[in-house]
């Protein structure tokens, strides 16, 4: 399973084409963390023409500068397709300069993910809490590992300065450590046995409330994302997740970050796109079991709830403007957990004497 | 009324349907009728709105004795402005008094109203049986004494919510706005009323059209209790009074039990409004037998599964599934043991199954019953005696069931049994997954393993292992999927009425 997944990013970033002109993370990577977010994006790619020219000069070809550049697509049941629609939209860093185009996913690219998710939500909920655990901590790891990656892609696609950048980037790692934690705890914390009046044994556990649409929130297109992503995770839940409209880059990366982490394909989808446009087909789709509204607000956040009715969905709305820099509750957590409680006659240990039932 | 109802001992072909040799007929049951005089019925209800037992400026409409169709009292309905009073009495009964009080003075009064419905049990009972028609043995033996149980329970609560689990200083909500349906009305009223108070929370809520006695029973209990006026507040009334009530501008966090229909419905209206709702909705549960199974004990699992109340029940074991290499021993006991059940008059402590609780009811049972014949399955009756009097529908089930059915789709909510087939534990699974419900479900096996693994595979809120319907206040109960969100009973029951929506750690809620 984690071989075919790595071998599908490998074979994907093998095979993806230089577009005009997205951030080269490779070159990025390197730079120093000075400049201004504009400056910096507008000297890369000055550098990236000036390589180019370079390039085109070169004596043999053999070996090239000119940096690579990554199509933005969508992350569907662990793989990384285009939208079907053959829809993509232009992605503006802070200051307006064209960074990318993204993928703009369609009401097919939501009902894909939502299979997806419930074909990958059996084996995800049914892993062992140890095992959860690790592979959270796993990308937990691995966002480690591209941490100058992140940093740079929030400078760039956001405007951070360096320091709120990395700031951002450790406390989603921070975050994502923090539910690898939580796996093997919460039944513990939610959980009961229930000292009935009568000769049984009941006990109560919290389990996955199934597949959960999230709406990420728009303007914090990394923590947000990781603050929503994580607690729905957790617990065994499986996630379809439309990310920031105008911010969607660091969640497509962070999908490369999810495809190499052990996750099994298909438990967190991710789809850029109108929340708008995406919105009411997720809210009145039959297999999807809850909703958190984070990103979405006003009239839209209301006729999702509202539409969300038809099917008796659970929907998380935070109160007010949730700041995820500060230490997460448990109300995330418990809104995607239903508690389901196990009855069983205890009866008589020699079973003489008649029925125990 | 009793000679229609008295039924034989036994009948039909089952092992148990020999006479006493030597005498020329068969044994019968006499008639052990409870004394309806113990129900101290009045002829006319109140309201109940700060802490007075007050008119209501809806008129005065009947309840019915289900099981005689007569009348058995007036009840003075509210109006609009009468649930606008009421909640105005909530509010200020929250901030004036319930949430000042300290949490073991609340839980003393919750203590008061457990004893005082165990005090006057009995009389609850009688009222119950008369206004619902369900047998008088259910009342007595289920519903009151579990009814008390839920305050006993959830009086501790009250100076313990820091220990709930949902932070070290957890928020009541405010005012609540209930609605509670008409299978078990006093049972339904201390479960909402026992954690909202519990909590910190005062009160308006409206029963049942059809049995609004009970609680306003509870209500002169909750007053000789002393409970601060305008804690509780009882609005009687049909849909109209309730759907103003859970969109009442005044509250603050809205409970329902009752149909996923009228769920979704106030589950639109709220949104948006930042209102906490809890919604206990419809189930279609599957009772599952494996050819391992205890096969008696099975047997009265599955009678009590979906005859317990005539089957007014949301997690009625209402689909049979049985392993096809045990289905004709099953069907078999099954029917022996149906004919064996009395039908009939509600207040006689023989009764096994009541009166339905409507005409309204009754029709919708015969209709959707109709629906199973005419989509090809095979109805088999109890041969029991059917009162010519009464809203009454004989034991019924159907075999030769598909899924695509109907009658093994839709909530029936009366005494019809829908049997399904499967061959492997998957298929089994599959099958009792496949409902947009999920309240409850049943597993009959001598294995150890198979339950626990049936147990995580269902998806439903309650799973009974060889045993079915059991309720207590210490465990949870409520749905997934369309039977609902939110939780009763337990330490997630009281979610349901604390402010546990802050995101972060340090908002209180953690």
């Amino acid at each position: 399973m984690a071989q075919r997944r790595t071998s599908t990013a490998a074979k994907d970033a093998a095979t993806a084409a230089p577009t005009k002109a997205a951030p080269a993370t490779a070159t990025s990577a390197n730079r120093g963390d000075k400049a201004g977010a504009t400056a910096r994006t507008a000297s890369r790619r000055t550098a990236s023409r000036r390589v180019s020219a370079d390039a085109g000069g070169g004596a043999n070809g053999v070996i090239s500068a000119v940096p690579v550049l990554k199509t933005y697509k969508l992350y569907i049941g662990g793989k990384f397709p285009r939208s079907e629609s053959g829809r993509t939209y232009p992605v503006r860093g802070s200051s307006g300069e064209f960074l990318a185009n993204a993928a703009q996913a369609s009401r097919k690219d939501a009902r894909d993910a939502v299979v997806a998710a419930r074909k990958a939500f059996g084996g995800w909920s049914g892993a062992t809490a140890y095992n959860r655990g690790q592979v959270i901590y796993r990308i937990a790891e691995m966002l480690q590992g591209r941490r100058a990656q992140f940093v740079e892609l929030l400078m760039t696609a956001e405007g951070y300065g360096a320091k709120a950048a990395a700031a951002a980037v450790d406390a989603s790692i921070d975050r994502l450590v923090h539910y690898a934690g939580w796996t093997d705890k919460l039944a513990q914390v939610f959980g009961s046995s229930n000292p009935v009046a009568g000769p049984f044994f009941s006990f109560s556990t919290p389990e996955p409330t199934g597949v959960v649409a999230a709406f990420a929130p728009q303007d914090d297109s990394l923590l947000g994302l990781v603050s929503v992503i994580a607690p729905i995770i957790t617990s065994g839940n499986a996630a379809v997740v439309v990310t920031s409209e105008a911010r969607p880059l660091p969640a497509v990366t962070l999908a490369e970050v999810l495809a190499t982490s052990d996750l099994p394909g298909g438990v967190v989808n991710i789809l850029t796109g109108s929340a708008a446009e995406l919105g009411t087909h997720l809210a009145t789709h039959a297999d999807i079991n809850a909703l958190d509204l984070t990103g979405v607000d006003g009239q839209l956040r209301i006729a999702l709830a509202r539409d969300a009715a038809g099917t008796v969905k659970r929907v998380y709305t935070p109160h007010g403007t949730p700041d995820f820099t500060k230490t997460s509750g448990t109300a995330r957590l418990r809104a995607f957990l239903e508690t389901k409680t196990v009855w069983h006659p205890t009866g008589a240990i020699s079973l003489a004497g008649g029925s125990s039932y | 009324m009793a000679d229609s109802t008295r039924a034989l001992a036994r009948r039909g072909s089952g092992s148990g349907g020999s006479v006493t040799p030597g005498s020329a007929a068969p044994w019968e049951y006499a008639p052990a009728p409870e004394s309806a005089a113990s129900g101290r019925i009045k002829p006319r209800y109140q309201m109940f709105v700060d802490g007075r037992f007050v008119d209501g400026r809806g008129g005065d409409v009947p309840t019915i004795n289900p099981a005689t169709e007569g009348e058995l009292a007036q009840v003075s309905w509210a109006s609009v402005d009468d649930v606008d009073d009421a909640v105005r009495a909530a509010r200020r009964a929250y901030n004036t008094v319930w949430s000042k009080m300290s949490g073991l003075a609340r839980g003393k009064y919750l203590f008061r109203i457990a004893r005082g419905i165990a005090e006057r049990s009995r009389e609850l009972a009688v009222v119950e049986t008369l206004d619902n028609g369900k047998p008088i043995k259910e009342s007595r033996d289920a519903d009151i004494p579990t009814a008390a149980a839920h305050f006993f329970y959830h009086a501790g609560w009250a100076d313990k919510l820091q220990h709930a689990g949902f932070g070290p200083h957890p928020k009541a909500l405010g005012v609540a706005g209930q609605v509670i349906p008409w299978n078990f009305p006093l049972l339904m009223a201390a479960w909402k009323i026992a954690p909202a108070l519990a909590a910190g929370n005062t009160v308006v809520i409206k029963p049942a059209e059809s049995t609004p006695l009970s609680i306003l029973v509870l209500a002169e209990i909750m007053q000789d209790a002393g409970l601060p006026e305008g804690v509780v507040n009882i609005v009687t009334g049909a849909g109209d009074i309730g759907a103003y009530l859970v969109n009442h501008p005044g509250i603050d966090k809205v409970a329902f039990t009752g149909s996923t229909a009228v769920g979704k419905l106030i589950q639109q209206s709220l949104a948006g409004t930042g209102k906490k709702v809890t919604l206990e909705l419809g189930g279609k549960a599957a009772n599952i037998v494996f050819d391992d199974a205890p096969i008696d004990q099975a047997v009265e699992g599955i009678v009590n599964g979906i005859f317990f109340n005539q089957g007014h029940v949301c997690c009625a074991g209402s689909r049979l599934l049985v392993q096809e290499s045990v289905e004709d021993e099953v069907i078999s006991k099954l029917r022996d043991r149906i004919s064996t059940l009395r039908l009939g008059d509600p207040m006689d402590k023989n009764t096994d199954i009541g009166a339905i609780n409507s005409a309204e009811q009754l029709s919708k049972i015969t209709e959707l019953s109709a629906a199973g014949d005419a989509e090809g399955a095979h109805r088999w009756t109890s041969p029991c005696p059917v009162p010519d009097k009464g809203f009454f529908f004989p034991p019924t089930v159907f075999t030769d069931v598909s899924q695509s059915m109907r009658i093994a789709r839709e909530e029936i909510f009366g005494p019809v049994l829908s049997v399904l087939t499967f061959r492997t534990p998957d298929e089994a699974v599959a099958k009792a997954n496949n409902t947009p419900y999920g309240l409850s479900a049943g597993v009959w096996t001598e294995k150890g393993s198979r339950i626990l693994g049936m147990a995580g595979a269902l998806r439903a809120g309650v799973v009974w292992a060889n045993t079915f319907n059991r309720f207590d206040p210490t465990a949870a109960f409520g749905g997934y999927k369309e039977s609902g969100f939110g939780r009763e009973g337990g330490r997630s029951g009281l979610a349901a009425y604390l402010d546990t929506d802050s995101d972060t750690a340090d908002e209180g809620a953690a």
